[in-house]
């Protein structure tokens, strides 16, 4: 064994081995991807080609309206409907996963049928449902059952509000769908740190704030982009309420009024696409946000750092 | 003076498989008590019991004279409130196999953060002590690094400064070791040592010999799920009364 054992520091001495000649291989070649690029680039020239002279597409009328104030306000209110919707629907489903991982049976169940029923029946039903609200239950009381009543509500009020009887109906679905997502990220979490946190001397909750939410939000945060990107365009449906100032619905009132139906889809089109990109962008620095501490690799910041140390050390030894 | 540690006849199952069978054991202040024994033995199942990770299900386990798990009112035991199972829990440190460290957070705010939201320490205060026993353990210069960045001897240096953080009367170590590389086992050992010569009352399940040898009061032999052996390690290691023990030093020594 003593006799295998090389000198201490016998890592290369900078100062005595000459320079490594570094290898400066000629790359591979890739025929393949060359052809494909032209095959592809080519397809899709004749593709803008078609579409910029075919005269059903009507660019000018739809440059023309592409900003028309009604379009942007139908926009704003689309993107409203997104936002509100989205928001209620995390935090009732978030609220929903955790009353599913409770050890209260009743918590658990009440959760599992909410979501077999919200996520088993289509959001445009459950929207005519909401819009029916009223009808179904004309007043609601409140009160001790079949005993006294403190105060009733007449519903024919909530017909005329029907903005939020469509946020009420996208949120409602949409929780449905972010209580799986949330579950899923919750039991990604290693069971080794809810007990740690307990360990510590943290309560449950404390322990799902702090230690165990933030882990799961690396697993929560690309499905939920994914459902905010198809909320926004869910939101189409809310004609079911039926509610018409979406961008959507706004399309098709221009169409009939024009009776030019394509540039007004595409300028819908248009106006989806942007609110996305937008989107997809923020769920970038989001996943970013919530990666920290997730991997081993470090930045080039960081290993530069780590060689300069090297050299530190190497000059050290050879002192 | 209590007894830190006073179980008494601590029965345990999972399901119809009864996995403590009876322990008595006994670790006064100040000691350091390593417990060791085949795999399945239970000596894992007995620690997690000792700061109520598991619920006993028969005898009684007393922490510095205050029962664990259970309120014992006129002769009746009462399911502990969670609160005041967490209060317990403070006081009692544990270091797991798997180290357990928070991933999202760098080192120096895994030790923090208990300080922080659990004791309500200030800010201010808890960085000044976190850093403090980071250097305790070594490892001032990983105060920003994240547990990803860190070797397996340095995250489990960080998780025995987290459990250091609150203060505890008693530390519990489940096998702190044995997810290690093998040199990386020693700067583990040596910061337990450190905090053994400081008085730290310590509970050890361990398969490393030569640290009880060193290290520990008291030596305790657990298999299928009773103390079979306990007293002071060079006597339980050289000359074991037992035969189940000898037959599980001949395997490991």
């Amino acid at each position: 064994m003593a006799t295998a054992q090389s000198q201490p520091g016998s890592s290369p001495e900078s100062g005595s081995s000459p320079a490594p000649d570094w290898i400066r291989a000629k790359p591979l070649r890739h025929p393949g991807r060359t052809i494909w690029a032209v095959v592809i680039v080519v397809g899709l020239a004749l593709f803008i080609y078609g579409a910029a002279t075919n005269p059903a597409y009507d660019w000018s009328t739809y440059l023309q309206y592409l900003f028309d104030q009604r379009f942007w306000q139908a926009a704003g209110i689309t993107l409203l409907l997104t936002v509100l919707a989205m928001a209620l629907g995390v935090v009732l489903g978030v609220a929903l996963a955790v009353m599913r991982l409770t050890p209260n049976r009743i918590m658990q169940s009440v959760s599992w049928v909410y979501v077999w029923i919200f996520r088993g029946t289509p959001v445009y039903v459950q929207l005519v449902f909401w819009g029916l609200f009223s009808t179904i239950y004309p007043h609601l009381q409140f009160g001790i059952p079949f005993f006294h009543s403190f105060f009733s509500v007449e519903t024919a009020s909530f017909a005329e509000n029907v903005f939020w009887l469509a946020v009420i109906g996208l949120s409602l679905n949409e929780a449905a769908y972010m209580a799986e997502i949330v579950r899923g990220g919750i039991q990604s979490v290693d069971e080794g740190q809810s007990e740690a946190a307990t360990a510590l001397g943290m309560s449950r909750a404390m322990a799902l704030r702090l230690v165990i939410l933030p882990q799961a939000m690396r697993s929560i945060i690309p499905p939920t982009g994914n459902e905010v990107i198809s909320m926004l365009k869910t939101t189409s449906l809310v004609t079911a309420v039926p509610y018409t100032y979406d961008l959507y619905a706004r399309a098709r009132d221009l169409s009939v009024e024009t009776f030019n139906p394509v540039p007004m889809l595409l300028i819908a089109s248009t106006w989806y696409l942007a609110f996305t990109s937008v989107l997809m962008v923020g769920q970038h620095y989001l996943e970013r946000h919530f990666a920290k501490g997730a991997s081993k690799v470090m930045s080039d910041r960081q290993l530069q750092a780590l060689a300069d140390a090297e050299q530190i050390h190497a000059s050290q030894d050879n002192r | 003076m209590n007894a830190m540690v006073d179980a008494r006849n601590v029965y345990k199952k999972f399901g119809a498989l009864e996995v403590l069978r009876g322990i008595t054991l006994n670790v006064q202040p100040g000691e350091v008590t390593c417990i060791i024994g085949p795999s399945g033995s239970g000596k894992s199942t007995f620690l997690r019991c000792i700061n109520h990770l598991e619920q006993i299900d028969a005898g009684r386990l007393y922490v510095d004279g205050e029962l664990v798990g259970y309120v014992e009112r006129d002769n009746v035991l009462h399911e502990m409130p969670l609160r005041k199972a967490a209060r317990q829990r403070r006081d009692i440190g544990m270091v797991f196999q798997r180290f357990n460290l928070f991933p999202h957070v760098t080192a120096l705010d895994n030790i923090t953060m208990s300080m922080v939201h659990v004791k309500k320490a200030p800010k201010e205060q808890a960085r000044t002590r976190g850093l403090e026993l980071l250097e305790m353990v070594g490892l001032s210069s990983k105060a920003h690094a994240y547990p990803a960045q860190m070797s397996g001897g340095q995250l489990q240096r960080v998780a025995i400064a987290r459990a250091l953080a609150m203060d505890p009367k008693l530390m519990l170590f489940d096998e702190p070791t044995s997810a290690l590389d093998p040199e990386l086992v020693g700067e583990v050992l040596e910061v337990m040592k450190d905090l053994a010569e400081r008085g730290m009352t310590m509970v050890v399940v361990t398969h490393e010999m030569g640290f009880a040898r060193e290290v520990a009061d008291s030596l305790v032999f657990v298999d299928r799920g009773v103390a079979v052996e306990a007293g002071v390690p060079a006597q339980v290691l050289d000359s074991p009364a037992h035969e189940r023990t000898k037959t599980f030093l001949s395997k490991v020594v």
